[in-house]
Formats: structure tokens, C-alpha cells, sequence
């Protein structure tokens, strides 16, 4: 009795296994390996790339340019050796067509020289660090967030238009930081109260916080993504004194962690290309998707990733059966034919975009829920900063 | 640099300092006492931030939130014990300190299930949410009220340790365990209370610093390095250690932060100092341990000696 059973179950499950094999065979499939930050404390904004993408996916209909689409999932954990391991996978096993994803610019690094490399096409969700913007750029990149510098540069412009004349910088003592506070000095004109970096996920800010005071300046600019900002912004209301000077940020109130600080962050300027609020008619119909199948606002991760899965969906339509000829895609995605949740969406030679900047107000939305409000367009199309060292 | 910020700085260095006393206290009776290496201090204090911020959400009171976590990880501990850890006590230190990293490591996943990848909401109530005036200084409220309360804590600790029973016990326990088990107190409990005394502080710990960070998983690995510091420059296994400890490794970090980089940019190259200030500032309690390794090597305060 063991035994017959047992035989059965192993014939049907090689009848099984012969039944998927021929499947896979006969139905074409674009193959998309999707690599995010899925775990640990910054599993948020992973999770929220991975939504957006699904979501553009569906409203695709469920397929690529009317080509079935398989998408692999993987974790990073944020460890770039492990990221390095899953994307030689994605290429040399699974023999994907697209890799894309990727939250962190330092795993975006360790992963930069063997996507070059490959045969894969890459579509960049969040990730933009200088070096691939500039020298290191490639020809089979495409990011569909932003160059890292691009935001800050934005809000050191607002600050300059703003008439701000002494402005206090803090950032975490990383490339990030030093990136970010880099952007905002390249186009902001007035003097400098201070230039504070913090430990790497410090969590008591009273020290720099009391140090601030002292120096009272005219406004106050800061980097402190995840679990940073909230500690910080936390901290600086409690010494009473949010809503004393302008406070000017980049990636730290965002969709991730709004709903940590809900009315303490509110009065809050943060600097980026898209906003919940945007006016456009695919815009609306992302939020409202999101927000339905989610029950939350989407962040600027979903909307990045969303608009990945738009390009591809344009991209693929382009080019009809010939999806998997890499010369062929290539130009079609280039072309960025597709309707941006952002508006106005062009790519730049070294596959970075050029887009309208934004600054924007932590503010009670219609429905009363804390999200950003759009203030003013600050430098519209804007390319990176690194563009010119591209040898492409 | 004015006499307000000198004292703004300590008032601060102090307030870090007893809440890592907070929580080295936990860590430092469960080590002196019972030998055991608990790397999932920080996961309880991660629990007592998650409970203290549903319960307040919830219930809209931020007291019944404290309290309550402070209870509720109590139990978490003693139950903890009960079902698991108690295996581990006569293993080795290697062994416990696999267990309970492993252990780590499910409780940031578990509090990601059960709550979420995003961080989540607490605030202070709104009674403690402005600024006090302390002889002309502003100083924030909710941070005078971790000092009040972790001094109360530490005198609670003081009388429970020295005047009473079990304190005796506990001390007994700590000097010759199978002396105390001979004499027939039951040793199994005594443990038992001590870890989740342990556990109970580590949950107090994170609820009392919800509003003023973020509270996600993984937040307990930060401050239970620092607790650790704490212990080896206090002296494992003394409350005593562990309270002048806690409060030299927070003052000597905040101080760090704020006056190492100013000293250094009125001393060397600008350009130098920033670079430098923020990462010598950050190795500076590291450094103090290694002094105190190299020259007191059973910590500033060791367990008095009993004949």
C-alpha cells in the first residue's frame, strides 16, 4: 500500500514536473528578475518598489506589450555580497531578459560592473549613485528613479529662491549624506551655519540638537532616511522647536515613514519629482489603485517602480516579438514613450532621467491623513550633474 | 560656547545614560547572577517600544501604555525562560550567545509580521511634548521625565537589591550559587525572577523611548551594543557598575558628539575636522573601554569582593 502510493506520487509528479517543462516551452515569456531591500529595518521601501511594480504590471493588463511576463523576486537584505551572488543568478541560470529593482546605492555599486557586463537589461527603481551617472555609466542602464544628487539639487535651488541667507546641513557620516548635502551646496547661494554628520542609525540626536540651537540659522537642511529621520524630527519636536525655523529634507519624510510621524512632521519641505497629489490622469489612477488593493498612501518608491513597469509595457509594445533582442529593446525603453506618473519624463544619454524637481509640504491631505502637498516646481528639466563625464 | 549649552549637553548625557542603565541593569543581573549571555536584551527592549506604542495608540494612555509593556515583557521574559532559555543556563557561553542571536534575529522578523515592515507611530503625551524651563534653560519635558523616572527605577533597584529578601537571595546567588541551592532556595526560580526583572527593565527602556524614536524591528541591536560597553566598563554583574557606567558612556558620547568636533576645528585644518570629528567622536566610548580593559580590566566598579 506504501509503496503503490508512494509510486504514484512520484509518477504524477514527474508527469508534473514533464507538463511545466513543455509549458515554459511553448508560451513565450519575458523573464524579469526583480531584486529589492525586502527585509530588515528597510524593508519599507522594498516592499513599496515591489508593490508599485506589481501594480503596473496589472495595469498592464498582466503582461508586457501583450507578451506574458515572469517576475523572480528576490531579497538583497541589503548585503551587497548577496546581491552580487543573486544577480550572477538572475544572469547565468534563470537567463533573464531584465533585471531590475535595487533600493540601496551601495549595492547598486557591487552589482554595477557584472550587469554591465551581461547581456541583461537594467532598469534601476531607486538607486541612482555619480558613478553611474557619470564615468561609469553603461549603455544597457536605465533609471527610472533619479540621479541621488538630483533632489538635494532642487531644494538647495528652493532655499536660494526662498532668500534663505544661513542654512544648518545634516546627514548621516556616509556617501549618501555627503552626496546629498553635496547636491543642495551646488545650488545654494548663501552662507552655511553648520555641516553636522551623524553616526550611521544614531539614535539620540540631543547632543546636534542643542548644538543647532546655538547656532540659529535661517533654515534647517537634512538627510535622514528610514528610521533616522524619525528619531531625528521626533526628537527636535520634543525641544520644542518644530515650526521655529523652515526645515528643508530630502528622502526622509517620505511614504515610509509618514505614517511613523503622522502630525510631527508636519510644516516639513521635502524635495523630489513626484508627489501623491500630482494632477495628471495617470497619476490619479496609480494612487487610487494603490491606495485601494494596499490601504496606504504609495511612497515615491511604488511610483518609481510603477512607472518601471509603464516603460517596460511601452518598450515591449514597440517592439513586438522581438522583445528578447537586446539591440532592439534598447532603443524602444530610450525612447521612454510611455505616460509618467510624474509628467514630463525623458532619458538623458547615460540613461538617467531628465524630470521636473518639486518641492513639497508635509501637510493634512483631502482625507485628513498626513502626505506631501505640492509647494512650487523648482528646476524643471533637470538633468544630473555627472552627465558630462558619460563617455557614451 | 555657553554655560547654557554645557548644561544642556550633560542634562542630555545624562538622560542617554539612564536609559542604557535601564537596560544594562537587566543584562548585568542575568550575567552576574546566572552566568548567562542574553544578546536578545535589545529584541525585549524592541517588544516593550512595539507594546507601549499599540497600547497607547489603542487606549490613548500613555501611563497605562508604560506600565503595562513594563509587565507584559516581564512575562514575556519569564515565559521565555520557562519554555527555552532555562536549558541554555548550564551550557556554554558560546552556545547562549548562538541561541539567543538566533533568537535576535526571529524577533525583528516576528515584529515584522505582527506589525509590519514600516516603523510606527508613538508620540508624547501632550503634557510632556513642550519645553521646561530648568533655571533658565529649555530643556525638553519628555526628556526631564526619562531622568525622574530612571532615578526612580535605580532607587527602586537599590532598596529590592539591598533591603530586601529576595535582594539577599540575589546576592547570595551571585557570589555562590551552589551554596544557595544547598541551603534550599529554590535557584530555578530565583533565575527565573531575575531574567524577567531583566526583560521588565529592557521593556521599560523601549517603551519610555518610543516618542522620542523611531520604533521599528532591528531597533534594540544599536542600544544593546552600547549596554554592553556599559557592563564591561561598569563591571559585570554589579547594578552599582552598571549605573555609574551607563552614566559615563552617555555622558562621555554626548559630550563626544558636541565638543570633539568644535575642540578640533579650533585646534586643527577645518577641512580636517569635519572629516575627522564625526568618526573619532563615534569611537570615543570604544576607546574608553579599551582604556578601561587595559588598566582596570574587572571594570570601574566590580561586585565587592564577600568573604
Amino acid at each position: 500500500m506504501l509503496k503503490t502510493s508512494m509510486f504514484l506520487r512520484g509518477a504524477s509528479a514527474a508527469v508534473l514536473a514533464g507538463a511545466l517543462m513543455w509549458g515554459g516551452a511553448a508560451n513565450a515569456q519575458l523573464k524579469i528578475g526583480f531584486m529589492a531591500t525586502l527585509s530588515g529595518p528597510a524593508a519599507a521601501l522594498g516592499q513599496d518598489m515591489y508593490d508599485g511594480f506589481m501594480l503596473g504590471l496589472e495595469h498592464s493588463g498582466g503582461q508586457f506589450g501583450g507578451v506574458d511576463v515572469e517576475v523572480l523576486r528576490e531579497d538583497d537584505q541589503l548585503k551587497p555580497n548577496l546581491a552580487v551572488q543573486t544577480v550572477n543568478r538572475f544572469i547565468e541560470r534563470d537567463k533573464v531578459d531584465i533585471v531590475a529593482g535595487v533600493t540601496f546605492s551601495n549595492v547598486m555599486m557591487a552589482i554595477a560592473k557584472p550587469l554591465a557586463d551581461s547581456d541583461a537589461i537594467f532598469m534601476g527603481m531607486n538607486a541612482g549613485p555619480a558613478p553611474l551617472a557619470g564615468e561609469q555609466c553603461a549603455a544597457n542602464f536605465f533609471f527610472v528613479s533619479y540621479q541621488n544628487d538630483q533632489q538635494a539639487e532642487g531644494v538647495g535651488k528652493y532655499a536660494t529662491d526662498r532668500g534663505f541667507k544661513n542654512v544648518y546641513l545634516m546627514a548621516p557620516n556616509y556617501q549618501a549624506g555627503k552626496d546629498a548635502v553635496g547636491g543642495f551646496k551646488r545650488y545654494y547661494k548663501g552662507d552655511i551655519a553648520g555641516e553636522v554628520y551623524t553616526r550611521v542609525n544614531q539614535p539620540d540626536y540631543s547632543a546636534e540638537i542643542a548644538q543647532l540651537q546655538a547656532a540659529n540659522p535661517d533654515a534647517i537642511y537634512v538627510f535622514y532616511p528610514g528610521g533616522m529621520g524619525i528619531n531625528f524630527i521626533k526628537q527636535f519636536r520634543l525641544a520644542g522647536l518644530l515650526g521655529y525655523n523652515p526645515w528643508l529634507s530630502v528622502s526622509s519624510f517620505d511614504g515610509t515613514t509618514l505614517p511613523a510621524l503622522k502630525e510631527t512632521a508636519v510644516g516639513a519641505i521635502s524635495g523630489s519629482f513626484w508627489g501623491a497629489d500630482f494632477d495628471n490622469p495617470v497619476n490619479k489612477k496609480f494612487v487610487e489603485a494603490f491606495e485601494a488593493k494596499y490601504d496606504r498612501i504609495p511612497s515615491q518608491y511604488a511610483a518609481q517602480a510603477y512607472d518601471g513597469a509603464l516603460l517596460l509595457d511601452s518598450a515591449v509594445e514597440q517592439v513586438g516579438d522581438q522583445y528578447q533582442d537586446k539591440a532592439a529593446l534598447m532603443p524602444a525603453l530610450r525612447k521612454a514613450e510611455f505616460d509618467s506618473v510624474r509628467g514630463e519624463f525623458e532619458f538623458n544619454k547615460n540613461g538617467f532621467p531628465i524630470h521636473d524637481m518639486y518641492v513639497f509640504e508635509v501637510a493634512p491631505d483631502a482625507k485628513g491623513r498626513v502626505s506631501h502637498k505640492t509647494l512650487q516646481k523648482t528646476l524643471p528639466a533637470h538633468p544630473d550633474s555627472y552627465v558630462g563625464q558619460c563617455p557614451l | 560656547m555657553t554655560l547654557n549649552l554645557i548644561l544642556g549637553q550633560a542634562l542630555n548625557g545624562l538622560q542617554f545614560g539612564i536609559l542604557l542603565f535601564l537596560m544594562a541593569a537587566g543584562l548585568t543581573l542575568v550575567f552576574g547572577i546566572m552566568s548567562f549571555v542574553n544578546l536578545a536584551h535589545g529584541s525585549l527592549y524592541m517588544f516593550g517600544a512595539y507594546l507601549a506604542a499599540t497600547i497607547a495608540t489603542h487606549s490613548g494612555s500613555f501611563v497605562l501604555a508604560i506600565l503595562s509593556s513594563l509587565v507584559l515583557v516581564f512575562l514575556l521574559g519569564w515565559i521565555l525562560d520557562k519554555v527555552g532559555l532555562s536549558i541554555l543556563h548550564r551550557r556554554s557561553h558560546l552556545d547562549q550567545v548562538l541561541a539567543t542571536f538566533g533568537l535576535v534575529l526571529f524577533s525583528n522578523e516576528l515584529v515584522r509580521i505582527i506589525w509590519g515592515n514600516a516603523p510606527i507611530y508613538m508620540d508624547a503625551p501632550s503634557y510632556l511634548s513642550d519645553a521646561v524651563n530648568l533655571f533658565g534653560l529649555n530643556y525638553p519635558a519628555y526628556r526631564f521625565a526619562i531622568i525622574v523616572a530612571g532615578l526612580l527605577v535605580a532607587v527602586g533597584l537599590y532598596f529590592l537589591i539591598e533591603r530586601t529578601k529576595i535582594g539577599m537571595l540575589i546576592r547570595a546567588g551571585a557570589s555562590n550559587r551552589n551554596m544557595v541551592s544547598a541551603l534550599g532556595v529554590n535557584i530555578a526560580w530565583l533565575n527565573r525572577f531575575v531574567f524577567a526583572l531583566g526583560a521588565g527593565l529592557a521593556g521599560l527602556a523601549g517603551a519610555l523611548v518610543g516618542p522620542i524614536v523611531s520604533v521599528e524591528a532591528g531597533m534594540g541591536e544599536p542600544v544593546l551594543i552600547l549596554t554592553l560597553v556599559v557592563m564591561v566598563i561598569g563591571g559585570i554583574g554589579s547594578i552599582r557598575g552598571a549605573f555609574y557606567g551607563a552614566l559615563v558612556v552617555g555622558v562621555v558620547d554626548t559630550m563626544g558628539r558636541v565638543f570633539l568636533p568644535i575642540w578640533l576645528r579650533e585646534t586643527f585644518d577645518p577641512a580636517m575636522a569635519t572629516a575627522v570629528g564625526p568618526a573619532l567622536a563615534s569611537m570615543l566610548v570604544y576607546l574608553l573601554m579599551a582604556i578601561v580593559l587595559a588598566f582596570r580590566p574587572e571594570g570601574l566598579f566590580p561586585v565587592r569582593a564577600r568573604g
